[in-house]
């Protein structure tokens, strides 16, 4: 718990700083439309950050939401389903790419950096090819209305995206930290092999994180197709695997696996996403956005890891 | 007068926060001598270790050497001394060969700043062979076996021109007949004027290879004795400073032969090759045998961990499918596994979370766990297992050997076992803990399940076990009863001889 009191004061301190240098910040516009990233942003970031509890990664995310988004305004304007078909659709898919990342992984001990790592090219080409590279808008919703409002909607005045990040967010709480599948998340991150000789099917519980991540990556994938308003196969979702990366790490899961939260994931999420619109209201060049973040998550892990070392030698002393 | 002993120390204390690790110590090493040190965990043995080595400075007494007062500011200090370190943990890299690894941090190099690699070789074959090891130079250390690659770092230690080689555990992982070589090797070393600090909590090799055993305890000389007074029970009084009155608890159960029947267990260490026994309810079944005989291997494959396709296996009269882990654990069949750390326990998690691993479902509702319940559980265990642990939220990492191992043990008792597979269940436990595990053998025995104990310690084997399967080459060689068992028949069998005492493993 203390990683996320840490990565929360300092939230809180950067808004408040920001607020207090420009106090736009805190406008309803402002407001609504953080609220608004940082539901696009953290639902995927949720999906991700289960795959690095149990000690792996998936790359592939950002080409994902390329790929799921195309399809979906495929779908929807060109092959002219009904819209809960095509949303259905994209779902399966997502959800069949993280089966294959889990099947690949957990059947034939490929390392997971690099089958989601050809996951990122493969499904970018895909999505580049089906559009053939053109740029495909939803153009006035004809017939898909619903979908659209309730993909970028408001909810008494909340946006859509942000949502159902609460209502995802509730739910992966209670599976991560109060479900028997949760805490099997954690121990085969610490230990696959001790965790298969306590009589859990270690394969089975890291392919679904893939699975899981696939289906969070969907959702986002037609939220942010609606987001957008249309999708353009080679930019669209870029780097967005690494931002839900830095999201977590930032929000205290550690790469090595067996370490993370659900509220720590939000935060990270929600730090990355006011770091952008601080850049932008502060009057710093946009083209230092990058850096700024770098700098921020480079700062934050380093020095939990200065507080951690120290807590560490505490706790051995009073062991010995 | 007589000349200065190689090593001594003088009244050394370390203190750490809260804790006097070292109070007023003193130890003589005379050139040539082997002393074995004994103390439970937490004696202060590593930290008197790490002194010499130069990681620790004492806050008071002094440290000589050949009669002169020496300072050990760091590993670099020790090693300039000649003093030399041979951990548990072999500090070898595997990837590179014999020579690379003697030589390793000061290679010897040409005018390019390139390794003079023939000068490496063929420095080093000499000490080889005085170790008496036949290695080529060339073999890389993965090719090794563990015993081999210990030959290795003493090697290194010798073309350092150490004078005191201290070895910790050195026969942890060793099989019976390497380390019957090793303690021979100890032996030539001091006869050639290597001092050989030698720390075990096997007492039977101490018995056998010290000149003379120093005994620490709560952090003070606890006593010494010369090599021929180092009896079993007066170093178990030393080390615990009190009678332990029966280290070994004779059987009181009612055996049902036959309650366990394992048919064809095979693995992939020896490929067709197949294991068959019975074992009765209320007995502790021993498993001897060299390292690599495979006992471990048809450990797993009884519990589902290996495949074994051919493998059948009767429980109370009624066969059991077991294809996973999960299938053994259902029928009551557990493992508390060789390697602890690796995969009895997830050691960055808590008390709590390891016990209630494997029975996690079972109190739990619609997938979510009812967490008064699992602390309780988690309590329940830690109470009755006496594991000195300060909350049952504390890592487990943080926790001793022998409490680890209870940890490993509470995590099965939680739920009833009905077959109990140990394998080395004592091994880098000291004295106190282990005659506690016995004990817990004992009643879980007497309790009505049965016991299989591997165990690579000749005397745990022979005076735990009611019988003893011995394996030999992914077989087993023979079945000994309680009267025929002792050292000599164990070997024979190891080595894969036939003798008139072995009994067959099964009746059909």
């Amino acid at each position: 718990m203390k990683k996320e009191i840490g990565i929360f004061t300092l939230l809180v301190v950067l808004c408040a700083v920001t607020g207090f240098e420009n106090p736009r910040f805190f406008s309803q516009a402002n407001l609504v439309n953080i609220a608004n990233l940082i539901g696009l942003y953290g639902i995927f970031s949720i999906g991700l950050g289960l795959v690095i509890i149990t000690g792996g990664i998936d790359l592939s995310v950002g080409s994902m939401i390329a790929l799921g988004g195309m399809l979906l305004v495929l779908a929807l304007t060109e092959w002219h389903w009904p819209w809960p078909v095509a949303a259905a659709f994209t779902l399966i898919v997502t959800m069949s790419l993280g089966l294959a990342h889990g099947f690949l992984i957990t059947r034939f001990k490929m390392q997971p950096f690099i089958v989601t790592l050809c996951g990122l090219l493969l499904y970018r080409g895909i999505a580049r090819f089906i559009a053939n590279d053109t740029t495909k808008g939803f153009g006035d919703a004809a017939g898909f209305k619903t979908l659209q409002a309730l993909a970028s909607g408001k909810m008494l005045g909340v946006p859509m995206p942000f949502v159902f990040l609460v209502i995802i967010a509730i739910i992966m709480w209670i599976v991560l930290h109060r479900s028997t599948y949760g805490r099997y998340l954690f121990a085969v991150g610490r230990n696959e092999e001790a965790t298969r000789f306590s009589g859990i099917n270690t394969r089975w519980i890291v392919a679904s994180t893939y699975v899981l991540a696939g289906l969070l990556t969907g959702i986002s994938a037609i939220l942010f197709a609606f987001y957008t308003n249309s999708v353009s196969p080679s930019n669209h979702g870029n780097f967005y695997e690494l931002y839900g990366i830095a999201a977590a790490v930032l929000g205290g899961c550690s790469l090595r696996g067996g370490e993370g939260s659900i509220i720590g994931i939000l935060i990270g999420t929600a730090l990355l996403l006011v770091l952008q619109n601080l850049v932008n209201l502060l009057g710093i060049p946009s083209s230092l956005n990058f850096a700024v973040m770098g700098a921020v998550v480079l700062l934050g892990v380093l020095a939990d890891q200065i507080f951690q070392a120290r807590s560490a030698k505490k706790t051995v002393r009073v062991s010995k | 007068m007589p000349a200065a002993p190689l090593l001594e120390v003088r009244g050394i204390s370390k203190r750490f926060p809260g804790v006097i690790a070292l109070d007023n110590v003193s130890l003589t090493i005379g050139q040539g001598e082997v002393v074995a040190l004994c103390g439970e965990n937490g004696a202060g043995k590593s930290t008197l270790m790490k002194i010499l080595g130069g990681v620790h400075q004492p806050d008071s007494g002094e440290i000589l050497i050949d009669g002169q007062p020496v300072k050990l500011a760091g590993v670099n200090d020790s090693m300039k001394h000649g003093i030399a370190f041979i951990h548990q943990e072999l500090n070898v890299l595997g990837n590179l060969d014999v020579a690379a690894n003697v030589f390793l941090g000061r290679e010897p190099r040409n005018a390019l700043g390139l390794i003079r690699t023939k000068k490496i070789h063929a420095d080093t074959v000499p000490f080889l062979k005085r170790l008496g090891l036949d290695v080529s130079t060339r073999t890389r250390l993965d090719d090794l076996s563990i015993a081999h690659q210990q030959m290795v770092e003493i090697a290194k230690a010798l073309s350092l021109n150490s004078r005191l080689i201290i070895m910790d555990e050195p026969t942890s992982s060793l099989t019976l007949s390497e380390t019957k070589r090793l303690l021979e090797l100890v032996c030539e070393l001091s006869g050639q004027g290597v001092s050989i600090v030698y720390i075990s909590h096997r007492l039977g090799e101490i018995e056998e290879c010290a000149d003379r055993v120093v005994v620490l305890r709560d952090g003070k000389n606890a006593g010494e004795l010369s090599g021929g007074d180092a009896t079993h029970d007066r170093l178990v009084n030393l080390m615990v400073g009190r009678e332990i009155k029966s280290f070994y608890v004779q059987s009181h159960a009612q055996k049902t032969p036959g309650f366990l029947k394992v048919r064809n267990a095979s693995s992939w260490l020896h490929p067709g090759k197949a294991v068959s026994f019975d074992a009765a309810r209320g007995e502790i079944l021993g498993f001897a045998g060299l390292v690599g005989a495979g006992r471990s291997e048809i450990a797993k494959a009884i519990c589902g961990l290996h495949a074994s396709p051919q493998k059948e296996v009767f429980l109370d009269g009624r066969k059991l499918a077991i294809a996973t882990p999960r299938d053994a654990i259902d029928s009551g069949i557990y493992l508390a596994p060789e390697n602890r750390r690796t995969e009895g326990l997830v050691v960055e998690m808590s008390v709590r979370e390891n016990v209630s691993l494997p029975s996690l479902k079972n109190f739990s509702r619609f997938g979510l766990i009812n967490r008064r319940h699992e602390r309780q559980i988690a309590a329940e265990q830690v109470r009755s297992l006496q594991v000195k642990t300060p909350t049952t939220e504390t890592r487990v990492l943080n926790l001793s050997g022998g409490n680890q191992q209870k940890v490993v043990l509470g995590k099965w008792l939680a739920m009833t076992p009905r077959v109990m597979i140990l394998d080395e269940p004592t091994r880098g436990i000291d004295v106190g803990a282990k005659s506690e595990i016995y004990r817990l053998m004992r009643e879980l025995a007497d309790g009505g399940a049965v016991i299989l104990m591997i165990s690579s310690d000749m005397e745990e084997v022979l005076n735990v076990s009611d019988r003893i399967a011995v394996m030999h080459e992914g077989e087993i060689s023979g079945v000994l009863e309680r009267a025929d068992c002792n050292e000599e028949n164990v070997m024979q069998l190891a080595v894969g001889k036939k003798i008139s005492a072995a009994r067959p493993a099964f009746n059909n």
